[in-house]
């Protein structure tokens, strides 16, 4: 606890009408798809059900293909060539988002990962998770957060290569194979 | 933990939305990307964005409002330049989303979404009209209590926080899932702004205070 116990302000929900206010052009766009090392990252939001999740709205933030993560602005409006590390995507009707965006390098001892946030309707708080690469097998013998995921539930955070080269990631809210999610 | 939990079946959406395992809690905490945040610029902002009563040709209906606080990190330091980005309904109570289809009219000078960075105090400040209160399916009867939503990064990815700033003295509050969803009551307090008259201006505003406390900062070097 901090000396002076400043309490943190607690999270509500997103709710269901974000969408005029949150989104905004270019938001899956962390590199132009035309960029020849882009790559797509897709994915559905599913809840206890297995029903899609319509109103979530995913985040990711992570490092470039050198380790390195983005400490300038450029979130929002950034230049054709520029890489901001940060993605904003709303899902679809049917539950669906994409990004287009780099594939990180691995940092220190770690697996290269995109740290990815799921916010909805439903949840009074984020969850809070990561994506993982599915060629890294040998890097995520080594990586210090999935070593704490019981090795029945680490394919979860493993996105699959789809047959146009794209990474599929589902995030399971709840019920059968849910999504690992993180107290960080 | 002034958290509401995942799951608050008096809050339907819950139900099925809350995980259901564990939480895997690292005992080292994250190592690398969540101790950063994206960085914003006030390049990115529009000259507007941090007044909606300025967003369209004419005035928006309803109690104009200035609502300003300090974005604070667990320790009571400010949190610079960082974005907060905040939508609402309008005096009406009702929201510019499709999905918001209750009779009460839609205001043609109101959007309701804004955007500022905080100042080297930390300070952000935005100027609106008072939201209205507005009916949702979730129970017969149910009316949710005035409130702006609020979005925030912080310095880290794990302080990412996205929260809803309400009115004082609202009654609805004793009605509202939401609120209720946090455990404590000192904790609900948290959520609710303090009308202050030395932020209200003469003949123009209300001014209403809020700050906002971001989760403990990772630990630093």
């Amino acid at each position: 606890m901090p000396d002076n116990g400043l309490l943190p302000t607690p999270s509500q929900t997103v709710g269901p009408f974000f969408h005029y206010a949150l989104p905004y052009a270019g938001g899956p766009e962390v590199v132009p798809a035309w960029r020849p090392e882009a790559i797509t990252v897709r994915g559905r939001v599913l809840d206890g059900a297995g029903a899609p999740v319509g109103d979530a709205l995913v985040e990711i933030w992570q490092a470039d293909g050198t380790g390195a993560v983005p400490a300038r602005p450029g979130g929002y409006k950034r230049a054709g060539h520029g890489f901001s590390g940060f993605g904003r995507c709303e899902t679809d009707a049917a539950g669906a988002y994409w990004f287009s965006t780099l594939k990180p390098a691995g940092i220190g001892a770690g697996a290269p990962y995109i740290a990815v946030l799921v916010f909805a309707r439903g949840l009074l708080k984020p969850v809070r998770t990561r994506l993982y690469f599915p060629e890294d097998a040998a890097a995520h013998g080594t990586d210090p957060l999935l070593a704490e995921v019981p090795a029945d539930r680490r394919g979860t955070l493993i996105a699959e290569r789809e047959e146009d080269g794209a990474y599929r990631f589902d995030v399971r809210l709840q019920g059968e194979r849910e999504t690992v999610f993180f107290a960080i | 933990m002034t958290h509401p939990p995942y799951l608050y079946p008096g809050y339907k959406s819950t139900v099925l939305r809350a995980p259901a395992r564990e939480l895997v809690m690292p005992k080292l905490g994250p190592d690398s990307v969540e101790l950063t945040s994206p960085v914003f610029g006030h390049q990115e902002l529009g000259r507007l964005d941090a007044d909606l009563t300025k967003q369209h040709a004419g005035e928006p209906m309803g109690e104009r409002i200035i609502v300003t606080g300090r974005v604070l990190d667990a320790s009571g330091r400010p949190v610079r330049g960082t974005l907060v980005e905040i939508w609402q309904a309008n005096a009406c109570g009702r929201y510019v989303h499709l999905g918001d289809q209750h009779p009460a009219p839609l205001d043609p000078n109101f959007t309701g979404a804004g955007r500022c960075l905080t100042d080297d105090e930390g300070r952000y400040r935005f100027v609106t009209i008072k939201p209205g209160a507005y009916p949702w399916r979730n129970h017969p009867n149910a009316w949710r209590p005035a409130h702006i939503h609020f979005s925030v990064f912080g310095t880290a990815f794990t302080q990412r926080l996205v929260t809803q700033m309400y009115f004082p003295g609202d009654p609805l509050f004793a009605y509202d899932p939401m609120m209720l969803s946090i455990p404590e009551q000192e904790h609900r307090d948290l959520l609710v702004a303090r009308l202050d008259m030395d932020t209200t201006e003469p003949e123009w505003a209300l001014g209403y205070q809020w700050d906002i406390v971001l989760g403990d900062t990772p630990m630093e070097d």
